[in-house]
């Protein structure tokens, strides 16, 4: 298998040859752009999605390292019935669902307090 | 089990319409716009679970994710009014430190990934991986059986946590408590 020799000199072969550091950049971009959502837009419904968009990173790491996983040996912990990344990404869907609710819930509560959605008017609790 | 077929082609696809619909989330001045392109996302993020033989968790997400939760969004984008943060800046006054800051961040992950995988790969080609249904099976071995069910504790402080989100939804959103 060739490798990833640093940004200028990425061959061909690397690029179709499709790997779990493939996966894994695919999750740091969602990441960032995640980050970039929560760090600066105004709309709390937009900043939730953001979060959305963050945990759909890591659980996209999660499944694609199960995979590969998988092709490790028994004696390291490996082997077929590794899917241990899959399980931890449906308890991350789990945790997205409880966050979202919870979320939007507070949402509703602050809309209907101060009629705005807008996180930089959220300023209750500061002094 | 059938050998991938044009995984490359694929991956990329997948992988374009991921990145494009994440970029039309966290630019749209439209909630509703954002929460569509971040349908398209999760749909898109499905079908790479399916390339990695990830079914369950697949259908798991289409279902629980844009089913269940981009509905809950999009129900909350239409009991709020949107209009007037249409008509109001979109983007904060920390926006060039915070899209900075993001993008370092992002620098630091390539780097990391690029130095670390340098001259060796990170799992070894030739993965063996169970069908469709013997993953439901297996998964829900690892979840349920008594035995060899490591999660099972895992999974009852999970419904607790859904509980719980659920008490404080209804507690959030009531009127007079």
């Amino acid at each position: 298998m060739t490798s990833v020799r640093g940004l200028g000199e990425i061959d061909m072969d690397s690029l179709l040859n499709i790997t779990p550091l493939h996966y894994v950049v695919l999750g740091a971009a969602l990441f960032v752009l995640g980050v970039i959502g929560v760090l600066t837009r105004r709309n709390v419904v937009i900043v939730l999605m953001s979060i959305e968009l963050i945990l759909n990173a890591v659980n996209l790491n999660l499944v694609a390292f199960s995979r590969y996983w998988q092709g490790m040996p028994a004696r390291m912990g490996g082997g077929p019935g590794a899917l241990h990344g899959q399980v931890f990404a449906i308890f991350v869907i789990t945790d997205a669902a409880a966050e979202a609710a919870v979320g939007l819930g507070i949402l509703i509560a602050f809309f209907r307090n101060k009629e705005t959605v807008n996180v930089d008017e959220v300023n209750l609790l500061k002094w | 089990m059938n050998p991938p077929v044009a995984t490359p082609f694929f991956f990329y696809l997948l992988a374009g319409t991921m990145i494009i619909g994440g970029i039309l989330v966290i630019t749209r001045k439209n909630a509703v716009h954002s929460a569509l392109a971040l349908i398209t996302t999760l749909l898109a993020q499905a079908a790479l679970y399916l390339m990695l033989y990830a079914p369950f968790v697949a259908g798991v997400q289409i279902i629980l994710y844009a089913g269940g939760i981009m509905v809950l969004f999009l129900f909350v984008i239409m009991l709020i009014s949107i209009e007037r943060s249409m008509k109001e800046r979109q983007f904060n006054k920390q926006w060039l430190v915070g899209g900075a800051a993001a993008l370092a961040l992002g620098g630091l992950f390539i780097s990391v990934y690029l130095t670390t995988t340098k001259g060796k790969a990170l799992f070894p080609e030739g993965s063996v991986t169970y069908g469709e249904t013997e993953n439901t099976q297996k998964i829900a071995a690892l979840l349920f059986d008594r035995g060899a069910g490591q999660y099972m504790f895992a999974f009852e402080i999970a419904s607790l946590l859904l509980l719980v989100a659920i008490i404080g939804a209804v507690v959030m959103a009531k009127k007079r408590i």
